[in-house]
């Protein structure tokens, strides 16, 4: 498959997130915030870093991106879509996921090996799991508390579009220790935690990230 | 003065001919910071009096931040170190923005160490933040891209109430700006002592990699190419902040002289990096300049003065965040994340066209000229005409008288050998937690967790290892490791051994991973270079220095000075901060610190003595600080770190740590936190038998070691061939740490004490 990485002014995680989805056996295009052009990719992934600074609001610029017009048609065409950790947050803005995420209720940037429950395996971005599995994934964020109305979360919960939870000390604040959604269709995926810095064992906490990476291998082929 | 509109203040303006026409005007040079003899060497050089621009440019440019007036006359030895590494001639030495060393397969690394201190008191996270993106800049200027950052920390006692000021600042200035740059923190240190209360020292390291033909010099070579511009608008943060802010101590008499501090905007250093490195691939750059201290005073003359001798500039084209900024203020302003590029006139479109891609602001301010003179005009007047060596290059030496402090001799005749001692195994056993959990030997997690170490994905050792480690190729997995280190109380006691002994400890720390050391960059904090003592510490530590370095085969690619750093009469403990840099050919045999399997064998490399004076247990213990620091041993380092290298190639360890402070227990306690796997040892060969000496001393030149019982034989072969003692003390394995006859503590109990120390104190 071809995954495409959008690079915003800011972003960081791009190169990051492109060798892991080349590892997750697929092509990596690089795609560009100001073009209005997917490049024909199957999927996409918004990485990590601080897009427009974080000035305004997480995600809140990034949003009117020109290339966020395509994802977001895509998306709505059932597109996989994964947005990690600044990616989430311009997920919510662009409204393709509910809620938000605000500033960790510590108040401090952290960066940790964090151990998470895959919980929802039905998404093309983490069909690779077991269900309930438990992996230990890099969280890294100064934002990273998911926030929304308690009918949002009792949806969220009923309908199994909780993706990912934190397990151990809650890091972040995040309400019923929620560190990734889904869409109501599933192919928009959020996540705080980092996969991608979690796929070979030379550089990071092991390899239990990649299968979000793999996935999207299997939903392809299924 | 009074107008409020936009056009420029010309009524005022003291141009060149004003300055010719009206020459006694009294001028504000003590201000500025200039002594009488300096100024008068300024009107030698021009023939006149300086106009209040010209002022402004050699008062930046010769203050002791830029002009090292007081400690280049000791720095010039570095350059009598052969100018190679074990790898190959250095592609560009001391002098440049950062030196540039070769480590193979076509890659060169360019690293530096640079200091923030003064900014990050009075501001503690906009000081720190801009410490690192200066550093980030002057590594992007030699053509590299910047890879990962590193930072050296000094703040006052834990439990003082500045201290709770200014360090959670500082760290989330280092995390705010570096984590938004995308640059992994692999390392650095974060050490407390009283004479850092008031005077807290901020040092910032980055690393970049370039390919050998990708290297870009400061120089502004090539009459009619085009003076461009590019970055953040120029503003009045910051202004005079190099002369004043790093050149006056603090005393109790007031901020009279304390200006802004610069205020950074990591965001726009992002998109500068990226522009850069774009710009350099594309090969529109005939020479490039980082603005740091003195801003565009120092671009403009440094550029000149090492190209073909002269530069033009439009003063009013500089794109300002302030409109009513005078032009003195505007060569003097430090704003941050800009850059100034020399370009072909046929290549400025193209140039112009990567700026508007990254949204960078891009303005021609100039142009090269072979006048021999630094010409700058505001609204077609010219305000500056000097020769660009004359500011950049010619400030003032100075011989600072330096002496032996009085005191020295008693300090060293006040040795640890008086302090009581532990005996029994409860008392050892209670030294063991209680330093582990002291300040300098605790878990700093709360630091070190608010920084980014994943980023880029290539991070293979950081934080708590001994090194940082980074991959530098995805095929071939080459990388380099980088330490720092200084123990300023082993400085105190013996500035000469102490400056070696912290390059031996960073040097051995970059081995203990697996690498090879190439080369050092340094960071030299002292206090007031006007006190005698304070000098002769300095002149010692480079002395020391530059020796060590000539008997390890390996330069000093630059680095960087700081001097008053003293509040009132008390300055810092000397703190030659060292960073050393090694190559290692295959990152994925690299030796990380703490035990990873049960039941393998430990060993002790090298050999202990009873070293305690000026160590941590004096210090928590007794808060005693006397005697004579550990022994020097270079060649054992050089043996053992080539051990270690070879170890690592051959994958004879499972692990390795270095010993330094807090000694043998330290290095357990700690190996046994990172995968809680205990160890049970015999200190029964180690210091004749005296588990004290064996457990606590900081004898250098050693390692903790682990490997499989197969390996075993292998490792001894390895310590006979490089001649480095060797003493078999245990096995790993357990939930505890056991001391043969002696005690046993909890593994868990243990981490415990050493994790909750920061924690516990910051919240």
């Amino acid at each position: 498959m071809k995954v495409g990485v959008v690079t915003f002014p800011g972003s960081l995680d791009d190169v990051d997130a492109r060798r892991a989805v080349t590892f997750g056996g697929h092509e990596a295009v690089a795609l560009w915030h100001g073009d209005h052009d997917l490049q024909g990719v199957d999927a996409v992934v918004l990485p990590g870093g601080f897009s427009y600074g974080d000035y305004l609001r997480c995600g809140a610029i990034s949003r009117f991106s020109p290339v966020m017009t395509e994802v977001i048609e895509a998306a709505g065409r059932g597109m996989p879509v994964l947005g990690i950790c600044n990616g989430f947050q311009i997920l919510c803005e662009s409204h393709l996921l509910p809620g938000a995420l605000i500033r960790n209720d510590h108040r401090k940037f952290n960066c940790v090996d964090q151990r998470l429950r895959i919980e929802n395996t039905s998404t093309p971005w983490t069909s690779a799991y077991e269900q309930g599995a438990e992996v230990t994934i890099v969280l890294k964020n100064g934002e990273g508390g998911f926030v929304a109305s308690e009918d949002v979360l009792d949806q969220l919960e009923g309908e199994g579009r909780v993706v990912a939870r934190y397990l151990g000390d809650n890091p972040n604040g995040s309400l019923r220790d929620i560190a990734g959604i889904s869409n109501e269709r599933g192919n928009v995926v959020g996540l705080m935690p980092h996969p991608e810095h979690a796929v070979e064992d030379l550089c990071g906490p092991g390899t239990d990230g990649l299968g979000f990476f793999t996935s999207l291998a299997a939903v392809a082929f299924a | 003065m009074s107008e409020t509109d936009h056009s420029p203040r010309t009524s005022t303006l003291d141009t060149v001919a004003v300055a010719s026409g009206d020459p006694e005007r009294d001028q504000p040079w003590a201000d500025l910071g200039l002594k009488v003899d300096e100024y008068a060497r300024i009107r030698e050089i021009l023939g006149r009096r300086p106009t209040s621009s010209e002022l402004a440019m050699y008062s930046v440019m010769w203050s002791e931040h830029c002009s090292y007036k007081s400690s280049k006359v000791h720095l010039k030895q570095f350059s009598e170190i052969p100018q190679e590494t074990p790898v190959g001639k250095m592609l560009a030495g001391i002098g440049e923005n950062a030196g540039v060393i070769d480590i193979g397969q076509g890659y060169a690394v360019t690293f530096k160490v640079e200091s923030h201190n003064h900014p990050s008191y009075v501001e503690p996270y906009q000081g720190a933040a801009t410490g690192v993106g200066g550093i980030v800049r002057d590594i992007l200027a030699m053509g590299a891209r910047p890879v990962a950052v590193m930072d050296p920390l000094r703040f006052g006692p834990l439990d003082a109430p500045d201290t709770h000021r200014v360090l959670p600042g500082i760290v989330a200035g280092v995390g705010g700006y570096g984590n938004m740059l995308g640059l992994p923190n692999i390392g650095g240190e974060a050490v407390f002592d009283e004479t850092y209360l008031g005077n807290p020292l901020v040092n910032a390291l980055c690393v970049g990699v370039l390919r050998h033909e990708d290297l870009h010099l400061a120089k502004a070579s090539g009459v009619g190419n085009q003076v461009i511009l590019y970055g953040a608008r120029t503003g009045g943060d910051g202004i005079g902040g190099v002369s004043v802010l790093a050149s006056e101590t603090f005393d109790a008499d007031g901020p009279a002289k304390r200006p802004s501090v610069q205020v950074g905007d990591p965001f726009m250093e992002k998109l500068l990096i990226e522009c850069t490195l774009e710009i350099f691939a594309a090969g529109l750059v005939a020479g490039i300049q980082d603005l740091g201290g003195a801003g565009l005073s120092c671009a403009t003359s440094e550029l000149a003065s090492a190209g073909d001798g002269g530069m033009h500039v439009e003063l009013d084209r500089v794109p300002l965040r302030d409109s009513t900024l005078a032009p003195e203020e505007i060569l003097m302003s430090e704003s941050q994340e800009r850059m100034m590029a020399v370009v072909e006139p046929g290549d400025v479109d193209a140039f112009m066209a990567i700026c508007a891609k990254w949204d960078v602001e891009a303005v021609v301010v100039g142009e090269v000229t072979d006048t021999g003179r630094l010409h700058i005009d505001w609204h077609g007047q010219r305000v500056v005409d000097v020769p660009p060596r004359s500011v950049a290059h010619d400030g003032p030496t100075y011989q600072r008288p330096f002496a032996r402090p009085s005191w020295q001799d008693a300090l060293q005749a006040d040795g640890a050998d008086s302090l009581a001692r532990p005996t029994t195994g409860d008392e050892l056993r209670d030294t063991l937690l209680r330093l582990v959990a002291s300040p300098n030997l605790c878990d700093k997690a709360w630091i070190t967790d608010q920084y980014d170490r994943y980023v880029r994905g290539n991070t293979v050792l950081s934080q708590p290892h001994d090194s940082g480690m980074v991959r530098v190729d995805d095929e071939t997995n080459l990388g380099v490791s980088v330490a720092t280190d200084c123990n300023g109380r082993f400085a105190k006691l013996d500035p000469y051994a102490g400056a070696q002994l912290a390059l031996a400890e960073s040097y051995r720390n970059v081995a203990t991973g697996g690498a090879r050391p190439l080369a050092i960059s340094d960071c030299l904090n002292f206090g007031s270079p006007e006190d005698p003592d304070v000098m002769w510490q300095f002149a010692e530590a480079c002395r020391g220095l530059k020796d060590a370095c000539v008997e390890l085969g390996i330069p000093v690619t630059g680095g960087n000075v700081s001097l008053y750093n003293q509040t009132g009469e008390t300055a810092i403990l000397p703190t030659p901060v060292v960073a050393v840099l090694g190559v290692i050919d295959d990152v994925t045999r690299r030796t990380p610190t703490g035990f990873v399997a049960e039941a393998e064998r430990v060993f002790l490399l090298g050999e202990t003595r009873d070293e305690l004076s000026g160590s941590e247990w004096a210090h928590v213990v007794h808060s005693h600080l006397g005697g004579l620091p550990p022994t020097v041993d270079l060649a054992a380092e050089r043996a053992l770190a080539e051990l270690l290298a070879d170890a690592s190639r051959d994958s004879v360890v499972t692990s390795a740590h270095d010993l330094s402070d807090g000694g043998l227990a330290q290095a357990l306690a700690e190996s046994t936190f990172r995968h809680g796997i205990g160890v049970s040892v015999s200190v029964a060969d180690v210091a004749g038998g005296d588990a004290f000496v064996a457990l606590f001393s900081e004898s250098v030149a050693r390692a903790l070691v682990t490997v499989a019982d197969d390996d075993a034989d292998r490792l001894v072969e390895l310590a006979h061939r490089h001649g480095v003692p060797l003493t078999p003390i245990g096995r790993t394995g357990g939930e505890v740490i056991s001391v043969e006859g002696s005690f046993e503590v909890g593994v868990a109990e243990a981490k415990t004490a050493w994790s909750a120390t920061l924690p516990a104190a910051l919240g």
